[in-house]
């Protein structure tokens, strides 16, 4: 597979980046070879975007070089960089989900024929590329129409329409379910059979370890090292990422066993019907964290929306504290104690124009309505306290929100919840796409609440996380509910076999 | 220093500050102010009067813009409230009488307020797209004023009416004072309570807002009632004005040049974070900018492209963007000094 021999077709040297209040890259090298996945990896603010963007043309660099082919070159523009070949598809997908799938793939490129677009080729050309790319949608169909990874796959048929060398794929899985991720797979080893230089940036370590050949590892702007994937232990790796020993890294264990049977549940949800989910039951235990498994699609967001007033039911009975309840909107779950913290939390969940301090009291100060204003002072103090209680960072009460790095964004979502004082938490992947640390964090502080008292529902697209920190698991396919069962009895393996079991053998 | 310049209503201010500095130097009578008969005379008086109708709508129309919409209606409003009141006052015995008078301009003001009601129905409830849902009343209120006041221009004769904008109180011109007292209750309604970082909220990012337990819907259609109520009470000035309900000439395009004044005061249309002094600030500078063009005798024809061109380049002097491309210009022209060896 890897020919070390080879020269590698693009290579950084002493790439340094400075931005007014740290140096973002401090002298790193980096390079990659053709026919080769290569992976870079290092938490939030390592500088992998930094670097990718320099790699791609966004950013200039204040010192190194950058060659390509042995030669050295110099990007003042992506548009420079994909020219030289190099390609990016970026996290959230930067397509256009009202125009077609065709128009979107030759974007600002398009075929022409005596300066009119030649809609006919441009057609025909895109479904060549997707093809390709085994994807066999219609090229004449509005790009929004298809699901998220339909649009990720043609994000990458874009950026492999062009004369290819390299392709920058930043955190592409991170919306995708298995199937999908395999699909993408599929599609990342053709492409590394026709000699691209693929860099494959991507928090789950799952996949690195499946798809990469090569791992560059980045700590506070610095290089760690470049090492072979396969000589590189799991542990090992995390330990570069976060340079400090990973024995802090295990999660403390649940102190109390579950004890479900005696008391009764604060949350009592019976034959719920909503669009994507049908005739699911469940229970929010005080003191308990509920975890839910089960792939993109099984009904575990729907579930969640569904019992705290978010979108609403079509049948069933929800009781909360004993009594019937059917929360319409989100503001009558949240007078019930029942919070509910979104997959999407930049769009669905924080408010990025106001500061750290509007975000954790947004809630609180709905629930009390307008004309009962949280005093300034208790507003700063309360602010104060949550940034203080959940190391949100930077601490500046008065920064805008949407500043924040995923897993500070994250914890001032919890902390807007927490400000409600809530009996039920509702957290749907609240640890998505965040740093390790931050996660860890996440996970430590929802078994920390549950020990307290509170019941937590816990939605994750990643099995050992849900195992790690739950009491109980339903596992959900296909909108129905397909298993209940105790964490101690299960194994990784296990649950990926319920999750993941066609529904024509179940 | 750097402070003051970072400064949101920094460069606003400088643009108005500017204005009236041009102006001055044009006219050093701009600035001057004279007593006659215990009132206060000149240019600077006359703005202070002449802009409380703006004030009024760019008010609401802020409040309206924050929440992500946009108020088209406002000068129809102005129409039909005026056409109300005018109406009212013309057929009783008593048009000289206070307590017709009050009960005219209440009239009026429900009237609006039930507009604004209609407005925010449609966009809050319906969910009509708002630009669309206030043209439908920007294109029928002018023609529901005309029904009211029978196709005709009502005159009316009312001293207590006439006041209003023309009157005078401790040297002032009245109509001052009612812009003073819309801006102090719409800070306080908005900065006192919790509704102006709510109506952030929602303007920002609705969803999240909802999520959060924000009475979103309840929020908006607030926002286009308040439009309507404060454009009632600026079609009752505008009228005391000229003591006539021209059902076609009232609020002509003021819709416009209360976005302007929002936009200049450095409310962006995009909704969320908004500025009461900024918007003071915008109603003021497009103002002082009429009362320019009326001095320059630029011809009436030629006065909105006038208007224009200033704005295009108030709107470039507070563009983030091209300061940035400025400082680095000067920045390139300005003789390098020799690097100093580390």
């Amino acid at each position: 597979m890897t020919m070390v021999d080879q020269a590698p077709v693009v290579e950084v040297v002493g790439a340094t980046v400075r931005f007014p209040a740290e140096l973002a890259l401090d002298r790193v090298d980096f390079r990659m070879f053709a026919g080769e996945v290569h992976s870079l990896m290092g938490e939030n603010g390592a500088g992998k975007s930094t670097l990718i963007k320099a790699l791609t043309g966004a950013l200039p660099l204040d010192a190194g070089v950058i060659r390509l082919h042995g030669e050295q070159v110099r990007f003042s523009t992506p548009h420079d960089a994909l020219a030289a070949g190099i390609s990016t598809v970026y996290q959230e997908i930067d397509l256009l989900p009202n125009l077609t799938v065709a128009e979107n793939i030759w974007l600002g490129r398009e075929p022409r024929h005596l300066g009119v677009i030649d809609w006919r080729r441009m057609r025909t050309a895109a479904r060549g590329v997707l093809v390709d790319l085994g994807l066999d949608i219609d090229p004449a169909s509005l790009l929004g129409t298809h699901s998220l990874a339909v649009q990720q796959l043609v994000a990458i048929a874009r950026a492999i329409s062009t004369e290819v060398k390299v392709l920058v794929l930043d955190e592409p899985t991170s919306s995708l379910d298995l199937d999908e991720v395999a699909e993408l797979f599929r599609v990342i080893r053709e492409l590394k059979q026709r000699g691209v230089a693929i860099l494959f940036v991507s928090h789950f370590l799952d996949q690195v370890y499946e798809i990469c050949d090569r791992v560059t590892v980045l700590r506070g702007g610095r290089l760690v090292g470049e090492y072979l994937t396969r000589e590189l232990l799991r542990i090992d790796l995390v330990q570069k990422m976060l340079g400090r020993s990973s024995g802090e890294l295990v999660t403390r264990q649940r102190s109390d066993p579950p004890t479900a049977e005696l008391t009764a549940p604060y949350l009592s949800a019976r034959g719920i019907e909503a669009p994507g989910i049908d005739g699911v039951d469940v229970d929010l235990v005080e003191g308990e964290v509920l975890g839910v498994a089960g792939l993109l699609g099984s009904g575990r967001s729907e579930l969640a929306r569904a019992i705290t007033g978010v979108d609403g039911i079509t049948s069933g009975v929800i009781r909360i504290a004993g009594t019937p309840r059917h929360p319409r909107q989100p503001r009558q779950a949240i007078s019930l104690g029942v919070v509910y913290s979104s997959e999407n939390r930049r769009t669905d969940g924080i408010i990025s124009e106001l500061s750290i301090r509007e975000n954790i009291t947004l809630a609180l100060q709905a629930q009390r309505g307008i004309l009962h204003r949280i005093p300034a002072s208790r507003e700063r103090e309360l602010a104060a306290s949550w940034i203080d209680a959940l190391d949100i960072r930077p601490s500046d009460p008065e920064r805008a929100a949407g500043t924040l790095s995923g897993g500070n964004q994250q914890k001032l979502l919890l902390a807007r919840l927490l400000a409600l004082a809530p009996r039920a938490l509702v957290l749907d992947e609240p640890t998505r796409g965040i740093d390790v640390g931050a996660k860890v964090e996440i996970q430590n502080l929802v078994t920390e609440l549950a020990d307290n008292g509170l019941s937590v529902m816990f939605i994750s697209a990643e099995l050992e996380e849900v195992l790690r920190v739950s009491n109980r698991v339903l596992v959900m396919r296909g909108g129905e509910l397909v298993g209940s069962h105790a964490a101690d009895s299960l194994t990784v393996d296990s649950l990926l076999a319920m999750v993941a079991r066609p529904d024509d053998e179940g | 220093m750097k402070k003051i310049l970072r400064h949101r209503m920094f460069w606003p201010v400088i643009a108005l500050l500017a204005l009236i500095v041009l102006n001055t130097i044009a006219r050093p009578s701009f600035i001057s102010i004279t007593v006659q008969n215990g009132q206060l005379y000149g240019a600077l008086i006359d703005i202070l009067r002449n802009s409380a109708p703006l004030m009024l709508v760019s008010l609401g129309m802020m409040i309206v813009i924050a929440t992500r919409g946009i108020d088209l209606s406002v000068g129809a409003i102005m129409a039909v409230s005026g056409a109300v009141a005018l109406t009212i006052i013309a057929d009783s015995p008593s048009p000289d009488d206070l307590g017709t008078v009050l009960v005219a301009i209440l009239v009026g003001v429900l009237v609006s307020l039930l507009l604004g009601i209609w407005n925010g129905f449609l966009v809050a409830v319906v969910g009509v797209q708002p630009i669309i849902a206030t043209l439908v009343l920007m294109l029928a209120g002018r023609g529901v004023a005309l029904l009211i006041t029978g196709g005709f221009i009502t005159t009316i004769n009312s001293a207590p009416y006439k006041f209003m904008a023309q009157g005078y109180v401790i040297g002032l011109p009245f109509a001052f004072f009612v812009s003073i007292a819309a801006i102090v209750i719409v800070a306080l309604i908005e900065r006192r309570t919790a509704l102006g970082v709510l109506t952030e909220a929602v303007g920002i990012n609705p969803e999240a807002s909802r999520l959060a337990g924000v009475r979103a819907r309840g929020i908006i259609w607030g926002a286009y009632a308040a439009s309507g109520v404060l454009a009632g009470f600026a079609g009752i000035l505008y009228t005391s004005n000229i003591m006539a309900a021209d059902a076609n000439a009232a609020g002509l395009y003021i819709e416009l040049y209360a976005i302007l004044a929002v936009v200049l005061g450095g409310t962006s249309l995009a909704g969320g974070k908004f500025t009461v002094a900024g918007t003071v600030v915008g109603v003021f500078t497009i103002e002082t900018l009429r009362s320019t063009i009326l001095f320059l005798g630029v011809p009436s024809a030629v006065a909105p492209l006038f208007l224009a061109i200033v704005v295009v380049i108030v709107v470039l002097v507070q563009s983030q963007r091209l300061r940035g491309a400025v400082a680095k210009l000067a920045q390139a022209l300005r003789p390098k000094k020799p690097e100093v060896a580390r």
